[in-house]
This record gives C-alpha cells, sequence and structure tokens, in this order.
C-alpha cells in the first residue's frame, strides 16, 4: 500500500471504531489540498495478548481457555486448539465418531457465524443500500422490512447454537474435544432433535444463496466496490475440494496458477512469514516465497471458493459452479463477493450437518484415542468462518504452554483490507461534508471480510464512533460521534 | 421451529441472563453471578450466560413471567444499579453490543407482541483487557449484589418477582 512521505499538508478523516465489525478498528485517511486520498490505513489493535493469554497454561486446558478470545468464534478456536493438543498427546487420527462430531460441531459453528454477518451485520447495507438511513440500516430495520428473511436468519442462528449446545453440553465454554479425541457421545435424543428442523435450514440457506446471488449478479456498482487483486489461501481436501476441518493448505495466485498445493500445514513457518508494522499492532502476513510486497492473500469464504476445485454437497456444489461461472470459470476477485461465497459455505454446512446426522457413527460411544506419545510442539489448523486460523504450542516438562504463536484469519486479510479500503476511499471520499452513509462505504468494505477483532468486551457506556477531520494546520474541522444506541452528534 | 431437547418446550418462570467474557477482567461480572444464581438452584429461575447478545436471544424471551438482563458496566454508580427497561428501537449494530433494549424491540418487531417485563442489573466494572481476572473493586461490587441475594436466601425468587433489589 501506497505510504506517503510528505505528511505535513494532508488533512486527516479518522473512523473509530468501525461498526458491526466483531470488535473495534479504527481507519484513517490523509488527504491532500485537493481532497484526494493519499494515505488509507485500517488500525486494528486488538489481538496483542493472545500468546500472552495462553502462555503457562496447561495444555490441556487450553482447548478451554482459548473459547475467550472471541466471542463469535469460540468454537473454531476451541477445534483447532484441539487439533494442536492431540499432537501433543501423539495422536494423529480419531475415532471416525469423534472425528465427526468434531465437524458437526464446527459446521453448526460456521453454519451460526455466517448467518449472523449476513442477516445481521450485511444485510442492512444489501438490502438498503450503504448511504441509506442508519436508524433504518441494523437489523431491526431488516426486521421491519423483511420479518421473514430476518426471522430465518434467526432460527438459523439458533439451530447453530442448538447443534453446539447438543455436542459441549453448554450455550458456551462447553468441554467438548479433549486431547485424542471428544469427552461425550451425542445422544439419540438431541440427534432426532436436530434432524427435526435440518429440511428447514437446508432450505433457507438455499434461499439466502439465491438472494445474495441475486443482490451481486444485478448490481453491477457492487463488482468494483472495494475491487482488488490477490492471491488466496485455504485448506483443501486431498481431492482439492472444500475442507473446512482439516486438510492440506493451497495457495492459488491472482492468475489462478497453485503457488503450492496440498502442503502440511505443521510446516506453516515456511511458507508464511508475519511482517509488523509500528502503526498496527496487527500483523502483516505474506507468502513467503512472493515476499513482503506481494506475498499478501485473502483467506475466508472468497479464498475457499476461488481455491478449491469442488464441493462435495450437491446443492453448494451447484452453487459453486454458478459462482465461478460469474468470472467465466476465473478467480472471483470482487470483495462484495464474499457475501455470496458466505452464503454458498453456509449451504454446505446445512447439507454437511444433515449427511452427519443421518450418519451411523455419530451417536457413537468409541471416542477416545490414546497414546502413551509425548510431544513439545503441537499445531492445529481450521478453517474458521473467516479464513485459515493457526494454533501454535511449545510446552515444557511440566506440560505448561511455553510459547504460542495464533494467526488469526483477520490477521491474514490484514493488508486485503487495507487495500479495499483505500479502493473505496479513492472512488468515494471527495474532500465533502463527512458524512455517515460516506463513511458507511469505508465501513461496507471492512464487513465484507466480516472481520473479528476479537473485541467480546461489551461492557455499556462505551462511545463506539468517533469520527474526526483534522486539517493540514492540524486543527479540528468536523467531528462526528455516532453513540452506542446509533444517535449522530456532530 | 419445534422444540427439541436443547430447546426446552416450557420455560421457567423467570430468566436471568448474564452475559460477558470471562477472559476479560471485569467483564466477567455477568457470568459471574450467574454462576452464583445456578447454585442456588431456584425452581422457577432459568439462568442464561453467553458472551453477548445476538438477535436470535429473542427465542429466549418467549414464555417468561420476567427476564433479568444482567451485564458488567463501566458507566453507572457502584456497587451496581437495578431498573426497568423497555423496548427502545436504537442501532446497537456492532455484532457485540446488541443492546437489552434493541433485543426487546426486536421480539416485538418479530413476534408482534410485547416481550415479558425486563430488567436490568448493572454491576460496576472498571477494566476489561483480555488475561485480566475481576479488579478488586469490581470483587466487592460483586459481592454486594450476592450478599443481596444471600439475604433473600431461599426466597431469591420473590427477591426477583416483587422487585426487591434495589440500590
Amino acid at each position: 500500500m501506497k505510504e506517503n512521505k510528505k505528511r505535513q499538508n494532508l488533512r486527516r478523516v479518522a473512523i473509530d471504531p468501525i461498526t458491526r465489525v466483531e470488535g473495534h478498528g479504527k481507519i484513517t485517511l490523509l488527504l491532500d489540498e485537493n481532497s484526494r486520498v493519499q494515505e488509507a490505513r485500517l488500525h486494528i489493535v486488538e489481538f496483542r495478548g493472545f500468546e500472552k493469554f495462553i502462555q503457562g497454561r496447561p495444555y490441556w486446558e487450553v482447548p478451554f481457555f482459548v473459547q475467550r478470545l472471541c466471542g463469535i468464534c469460540p468454537v473454531s478456536h476451541h477445534l483447532a486448539a484441539a487439533k494442536a493438543i492431540d499432537q501433543l498427546v501423539g495422536v494423529e487420527q480419531l475415532t471416525p465418531t469423534a472425528e465427526k462430531l468434531r465437524r458437526l460441531l464446527h459446521f453448526g459453528q460456521v453454519l451460526q457465524s455466517h448467518a449472523l454477518h449476513f442477516f445481521h451485520l450485511s444485510s442492512p447495507d444489501l438490502l438498503f443500500g450503504f448511504g441509506s438511513n442508519l436508524a433504518h440500516r441494523n437489523i431491526v430495520g431488516v426486521i421491519e422490512d423483511y420479518p421473514d428473511l430476518a426471522l430465518k436468519g434467526v432460527k438459523l442462528r439458533k439451530y447453530g447454537q442448538q447443534i453446539i449446545k447438543a455436542i459441549t453440553g453448554k450455550r458456551i465454554h462447553g468441554t467438548a474435544a479433549i486431547a485424542g479425541g471428544m469427552n461425550k457421545a451425542l445422544s439419540l435424543e438431541d440427534r432426532n432433535g436436530l434432524l427435526e428442523n435440518i429440511n428447514d435450514i437446508l432450505s433457507w440457506t438455499q434461499e439466502a444463496v439465491t438472494l445474495n446471488e441475486q443482490i451481486h449478479t444485478s448490481h453491477a456498482e457492487n463488482h468494483n466496490f472495494a475491487a482488488i487483486q490477490s492471491h488466496f489461501l485455504s485448506m483443501v481436501d486431498g481431492e482439492g475440494a472444500l475442507e473446512l476441518y482439516h486438510g492440506g493448505l493451497r495457495a492459488t495466485s491472482i492468475t489462478g496458477e497453485k503457488i503450492f498445493d496440498q502442503f502440511d500445514y505443521r510446516g506453516y513457518q515456511e511458507i508464511i512469514r508475519e511482517e509488523v508494522r509500528p502503526w498496527s499492532y496487527m500483523k502483516f502476513p505474506f507468502l513467503t516465497e512472493l515476499g513482503k510486497e506481494n506475498g499478501w492473500y485473502r483467506v475466508g469464504p472468497l479464498a475457499r471458493l476461488n481455491s478449491c476445485d469442488f464441493i462435495s454437497t450437491p446443492q453448494a456444489e451447484a452453487a459453486r459452479k454458478r459462482f465461478r461461472a460469474f468470472a467465466d470459470g476465473g478467480l472471483v476477485q470482487d470483495t462484495l463477493a464474499y457475501h455470496w461465497a458466505r452464503m454458498i459455505e453456509t449451504l454446505h454446512c446445512a447439507e454437511a450437518i444433515h449427511d452427519l446426522l443421518h450418519d451411523p457413527d455419530i451417536c457413537g460411544t468409541d471416542l477416545m484415542v490414546h497414546s502413551n506419545e509425548k510431544r513439545k510442539e503441537g499445531i492445529g489448523v481450521i478453517e474458521a468462518p473467516r479464513g485459515t486460523l493457526f494454533h501454535h504450542y511449545i510446552i515444557n516438562e511440566e506440560g505448561l504452554v511455553e510459547k504460542a504463536n495464533l494467526i488469526v484469519s483477520t490477521t491474514s486479510n490484514n493488508q486485503a483490507m487495507n487495500e479495499s479500503v483505500r479502493a473505496v476511499a479513492d472512488a468515494y471520499i471527495d474532500g465533502n461534508e463527512i458524512t455517515e452513509g460516506l463513511l458507511n462505504h469505508l465501513e461496507v468494505a471492512v464487513r465484507a471480510y466480516d472481520p473479528c477483532l476479537s473485541c467480546a468486551t461489551h461492557a455499556l457506556g462505551k462511545m463506539p464512533l468517533q469520527v474526526e477531520l483534522i486539517g493540514a494546520s492540524g486543527q479540528q474541522v468536523d467531528r462526528l460521534f455516532k453513540h452506542s444506541d446509533g444517535t449522530i452528534e456532530r | 421451529m419445534s422444540a427439541n431437547p436443547a430447546m426446552p418446550p416450557s420455560p421457567k418462570k423467570i430468566l436471568c441472563f448474564g452475559y460477558g467474557n470471562p477472559g476479560r477482567g471485569d467483564d466477567a461480572l455477568g457470568p459471574e453471578l450467574i454462576n452464583y444464581i445456578e447454585t442456588q438452584e431456584l425452581k422457577n429461575v432459568e439462568c442464561i450466560c453467553d458472551m453477548q447478545l445476538q438477535v436470535e436471544d429473542i427465542t429466549e424471551l418467549t414464555g417468561r413471567e420476567k427476564i433479568i438482563f444482567i451485564d458488567a458496566d463501566m458507566s453507572c454508580e457502584a456497587p451496581f444499579q437495578y431498573s426497568q427497561i423497555s423496548a427502545r428501537k436504537d442501532c446497537s449494530y456492532t455484532s457485540h453490543a446488541m443492546t437489552p433494549e434493541a433485543l426487546l424491540y426486536a421480539y416485538w418487531k418479530t413476534y408482534g407482541k410485547e416481550a415479558p417485563p425486563a430488567y436490568m442489573l448493572r454491576i460496576r466494572g472498571y477494566q476489561f483487557e483480555l488475561g485480566e481476572s475481576l479488579s478488586t473493586a469490581a470483587e466487592v461490587n460483586l459481592g454486594e449484589v450476592r450478599k443481596l441475594l444471600r439475604i433473600w436466601g431461599s426466597d431469591m425468587n420473590s427477591l426477583f418477582i416483587n422487585n426487591k433489589i434495589k440500590d
């Protein structure tokens, strides 16, 4: 991204924090005297402390504790950590039931998280327009204008929650996955309860795909919105299919060539490096082979849909084919196509849940593999809702975590989000009065990535949004407060 | 959606819904109090704990006589505040910050009727960093709430039903 060396004659626009993303971030724009964007930065200050949070804990507690890193995707952290500690106890292959239970748990989490993002966070922008009335552009507005759609979103999330509760025994912070397997079986009663609603879930997710496909293909202005060209990183299975739980890493270049394929994720440090920049606590990962200037990449639904050769479930595969046909078989680079890709994955999750609930192994009781082997290092990788998630632990003789390294999905998308912010700023910020609608265009670009800034703190009384326009002389030219109730004060 | 084992068909009269991240310092106040109330095994009280309120939580409100939301608060007076709340259309647009009032409003718009009477128990918190435990001052405030609950002891149902929790 362009770094401006001559900042003294620039004015600064700050959007702090971004709304309707999980957590808090800030966008700053530096405009020159002609109101042209010279520099755009997305500042995220959240991931500091993850490793410290984990250090010193007994390895067997880690899958439980990491759920507290994030209120939106605790299950993803739980499973990534569980895969890492499987290695610490020398378990390479779980029992069929344990692996299927983990997959079912993961599909429930992804379905729930994706449903939240579309129905709750992004549909207001997509249905009402990026610059529409703020008071209406939210989930309540969707409930008012599209009650049927909104209720389906609510029920989809509820269903995902029911899966999580049925498997972990708790709504949050359950103890499902443990080193070498799972700690409890799924009861027939719970399985049957989940089966009661699966056909509705399939139907609603198919409708969500159709809606997103229609929104994206029929709005030409969305195709180039926040448009960037990037490489993609995701996991695929041994045959190249979309894989959310376990597989090899595949990186696809801007031109569609495979940079690497079926790479064992335990060697991730060979292929990914992380750059630190002074103005953000969040690192900037890049593919080692391509270098830090050209090696940045995108992860998440858009990456997964572009990288995989096929999807193993029929309805999602049909949707994937239409998705790729949209780009004439090439890569779909449209940033707003993240939403469409996300719903295709939601449909895939629904189909996979359907199949697993009908699988005779799913209520089995053979849940654990025991091994006498002890290892000092474990690496677990999973495709979380927002993208590839890495958990890496090194333990000491006492079994306490000595070192931890996490690369969360949003970190992988860091540079891409910055590039998208700049693209939107170039196109829409013209130096006129800063309006909420105008600024929301920037936020729409960031929200497409569904960034998780891991700020589950929600204590009342915080100021959620502050916008400042600072003139070249350093004085405040304009200021905008967006309060926690959504009211705007200038 | 029809009932299933993960969603009890006949909810208890009183719902105590505490929320917050137990891994972020004083944000654990809501979950901590929920843990305490659960130990009392009150027959008419159901406890739910989560990291934050989400729109699907409207499904938890149906069929209750009373709802009590419990959360840490950075701006209320110490040790706590307890007050009735009502549905309000706001723009709690961050996924982790849907307010109880907005949830009640979403309930009303979704189901076409008002949600059951709802109250907000705010416990004063001070620090919210990842990995921190409860601050000493927050512990004191939590203790004040617990003390009040202990005074009522086995009659905690009455405490909630008659709104005798006062600051």
